[in-house]
């Protein structure tokens, strides 16, 4: 993965002077709280319910051992004990005293981690595939181009007070494992007919109040035009992006308004311009940095027999392990989501393990998921044992990967000052409700996702199942929808009526999902039958 | 009843107005009934608390109860993690919050 | 003005500033102040006009000038380009950047903390309109 040169570490710390000072600042009154909010947001520190909330970034999901036991001490020596993995592949600590947060980053620095432009309105953390480097799927290691993101948008003069967040995912295959639809920039790496790389550039997807599938802007932009065909995209939306209403301020809403065609359109003849400026580096730079990404030092003739004699290691394999491209590997899946247990969430023990186990058992290397899991992408099948049993020991076993119980939820209303509704405790009781693996494995592949907030950040809008938590007279209340999709078959969930308290909505689900099983096709996974028979067998199943 | 809240800068405890000063037990929260909105602005002022607003609350044998559930949460911590509550005034007031 | 907030060599610019409206309908002004709305590219026509350009800031978070300054850099503008109104001290690095080399804010600004803010940062890793290196080409000459 990548490591940082002088001048990496150099703009890292800087950053942490700045900041030092700017917190300085703060405290000392020299700076108002409304001076000072977008600059700590731009550092990742939010003010939430209980405390100062710390989102680090972990570029596109990679980290090492080195790292995710940095995030372990951090865990304990600032704040309490733990960390939740979020669905941008961040990691967020939500105990955090401002008068720390100096010392915090100049400490994660230390192993090349930051906090930048984690929040604000500025291009945030820019996400990718969790199996990048071990999936056969994919045309190239997406990650190498995803670095060249980071380092482009970093700091940029021109694009740190957009009129919003801007989120970019770029996967380099046709299953869309990070949800690149949905997001302001998605792009998929692809080949063109002379094998050369090159983006197809989807523009103005995205959940909150007013959820969009990105449209496709263009459908090849070669490596040479990249960052001038991004820069022209951003300054498209910085200039004429709404300024006017917080919640109509996204790009998709621009998109949306002036059409894709116009947005295109404009974009191109910005780019034509920008071309004649030089903002592209030379190859070579991409070449320096996908030489940090080249695949590890495989073991050959490796078996690809496995002893799953051990009933227990059997459903563990069968859930969360996924094939590896190079023979004699597997990509293994921690699910952070066991049963009754906080979405997401690690201790700073868990964190050191699998710290020690990514070293021991995956060429040292660690991803996080959107979906908040962990990933181990480079395991050799004859470790799969001890790994799962070392997994298991610690609460790390649970073999629900896209089963019902490996939910997506948002901190909600425990944690967080815009959710409306509680989501975690939902989320404890829904998995306890289908806690039988048996019944989970039946059900099948089942995408649960729970925002507290209208803002999303649940991925409701995506869930085969969502849910919506909202404030009804002072109290909370849950709204269903179905039909939601983030991968290459990107949709929408829609509304199923009326909403439901905390019961009533888990009651709600297990009606739907018995009325999946009972017209269910053969090999139909329950998205699959929702599309097939429709919307209105689920109401009235729901409703009565 | 009404009272007031804020954020101590530093730290980022959650803080309510105690009559004197500010203190992190919603249970001494005071009502600041008309005057609170002077108030919180001249202790914003003074950097005594930050980010400060009113919130309504009835009181009880326990004291003050926030309103809004997102304010009981702010009193008195994550409801999926009781272990880093506050100190309950009572173990038996598990339904204050919810 | 403050000098600090001013860096440019030759004398600051005396002639006020007219609106984009008016600069447009006259044909001696020197001097134009760009809203935050408005098109800079109006101006690419009449640049060799124009002796001081002044972008406004509404508000810090209102970033449209950002693109102004840059367009109008590219464009081949060599006068005064100056950020008016609610500039604090942490967007003066950007600003630069961007190609602003006068500043006018509605808040005195620490000529120390201004002198800190704009050393910071030894190495941009994007190319803009200030003419430094980015780091891709430091990294290979």
């Amino acid at each position: 993965m990548y490591r940082y040169d002088q001048y990496d570490q150099s703009i890292v710390d800087a950053r942490v002077e700045d900041f030092r000072d700017q917190v300085a600042r703060r405290m000392s009154g020299a700076m108002s709280e409304d001076e000072f909010k977008p600059l700590r947001l731009m550092n990742g520190l939010y003010l939430q319910l209980h405390a100062y909330m710390l989102r680090v970034a972990i570029p596109y999901g990679t980290l090492d051992g080195r790292q995710m036991r940095m995030l372990g001490h951090i865990a304990r020596k600032y704040d309490r004990g733990y960390g939740h993995f979020t669905t941008r592949q961040n990691l967020q600590f939500n105990w955090i005293e401002l008068k720390d947060t100096p010392d915090i980053l100049a400490e994660l620095a230390t192993v090349e981690m930051h906090a930048i432009q984690t929040s604000g309105n500025c291009i945030r953390n820019i996400s990718s595939d969790q199996y990048a480097g071990a999936a056969a799927d994919e045309a190239t290691d997406p990650r190498p181009w995803a670095e060249l993101l980071r380092q482009w948008s970093s700091f940029h003069p021109e694009f740190t007070y957009l009129p919003r967040k801007f989120k970019i995912a770029v996967i380099a295959s046709d299953d869309d494992r990070a949800a690149m639809r949905l997001h302001d920039i998605g792009l998929q790496i692809v080949r063109n007919e002379a094998g050369e790389i090159g983006f197809k550039v989807y523009v103005g997807g995205g959940m909150g109040r007013t959820p969009m599938v990105g449209p496709l802007i263009r459908d090849f932009v070669s490596t040479a035009d990249f960052l001038s065909y991004m820069e022209a995209c951003l300054r498209v939306y910085n200039r004429y992006g709404r300024r006017d209403n917080i919640y109509k301020a996204r790009i998709k809403i621009l998109v949306h308004e002036i059409g894709a065609d116009e947005y295109r359109r404009q974009v191109e003849e910005e780019f034509l311009h920008v071309k004649t400026l030089g903002l592209d580096p030379p190859a070579g730079e991409f070449e320096r940095i996908a030489a940090f990404f080249a695949p590890p030092a495989w073991d050959r003739g490796l078996s690809d027999e496995l002893d799953l004699s051990d009933p227990d290691f059997k459903l563990w394999v069968d859930q969360n392990v996924a094939a590896h491209k190079q023979p004699g590997y597997a990509i293994a899946t921690i699910s952070l989501k066991p049963i009754g247990g906080i979405p997401g969430d690690a201790s700073a023990e868990q964190m050191e393990l699998m710290a020690d186990l990514a070293e021991r058992y995956s060429f040292d290397e660690l991803r996080v998921t959107h979906a908040q899991n962990i990933v181990l992408p480079h395991v050799r099948k004859a470790d799969l044992y001890a790994l799962w049993q070392a997994l298991a020991g610690a609460g790390l076993g649970t073999a629900n990967l896209d089963l019902i119980s490996d939910i997506i939820a948002c901190p909600g209303l425990d944690y967080c000052s815009l959710a409306n509704a509680r989501s975690i405790p939902l989320a404890q009781k829904i998995a306890e409700r289908f806690a039988s693996l048996d019944r989970q494995r039946d059900l099948g592949e089942l995408k649960l996702k729970i925002s507290g907030c209208i803002n999303a950040c649940g991925h409701h809008h995506a869930g085969h199942i969502g849910i919506l938590g909202v404030d009804r007279k002072g109290t909370e209340n849950y709204q269903l929808l179905l039909g939601g999709s983030g991968a290459e078959d990107a949709s929408l969930g829609r509304i199923t009526g009326p909403g439901f308290d905390e019961d009533g909505v888990v009651d709600a689900i297990e009606r739907t999902v018995e009325k999946y099983r009972t017209v269910r096709l053969s090999g139909e996974r329950f998205l699959d039958t929702y599309r097939r028979v429709g919307f209105e067998p689920f109401k009235e199943a729901i409703y009565g | 009843m009404k009272i007031a809240t804020g954020n101590d800068l530093a730290t980022g405890d959650v803080l309510w107005w105690d009559g004197e000063g500010w203190t992190r037990h919603v249970e001494d929260a005071v009502d600041v009934g008309e005057t609170g909105t002077s108030l919180i602005a001249r202790e914003e002022a003074a950097r005594r608390v930050n980010v400060p607003y009113i919130i309504d609350a009835e009181m009880t044998d326990h004291g003050p109860r926030p309103a809004h559930i997102k304010d009981r949460i702010r009193a008195r911590g994550p409801t999926v993690r009781l272990d880093l509550n506050r100190t309950p005034i009572d173990p038996a007031t598990g339904s204050w919050v919810i | 003005m403050d000098d600090a907030l001013r860096f440019r060599d030759d004398s600051a610019h005396e002639e006020p500033a007219v609106t984009l409206d008016a600069f447009l309908g006259q044909t001696n002004a020197t001097a134009v102040r760009l809203e935050s709305d408005e098109d800079a590219r109006a101006l690419i026509p009449h640049l060799d006009r124009l002796a001081l350009i002044e972008v406004a800031f509404p508000s810090f978070r209102d970033g449209r000038g950002y693109s102004s300054a840059r367009i109008l850099r590219e464009a081949g503008y060599t006068g005064e380009l100056r950020a008016a109104g609610n500039v604090l001290v942490d967007q003066i690095a950007h600003m630069r950047r961007c190609g602003f080399d006068a500043f006018a804010p509605e808040k005195p600004l620490d000529p120390a903390a201004v002198e800190r803010a704009l050393g910071r940062y030894a190495f941009p890793y994007q190319k803009a309109a200030d003419g430094r290196a980015p780091v891709w080409a430091l990294r290979h000459g």
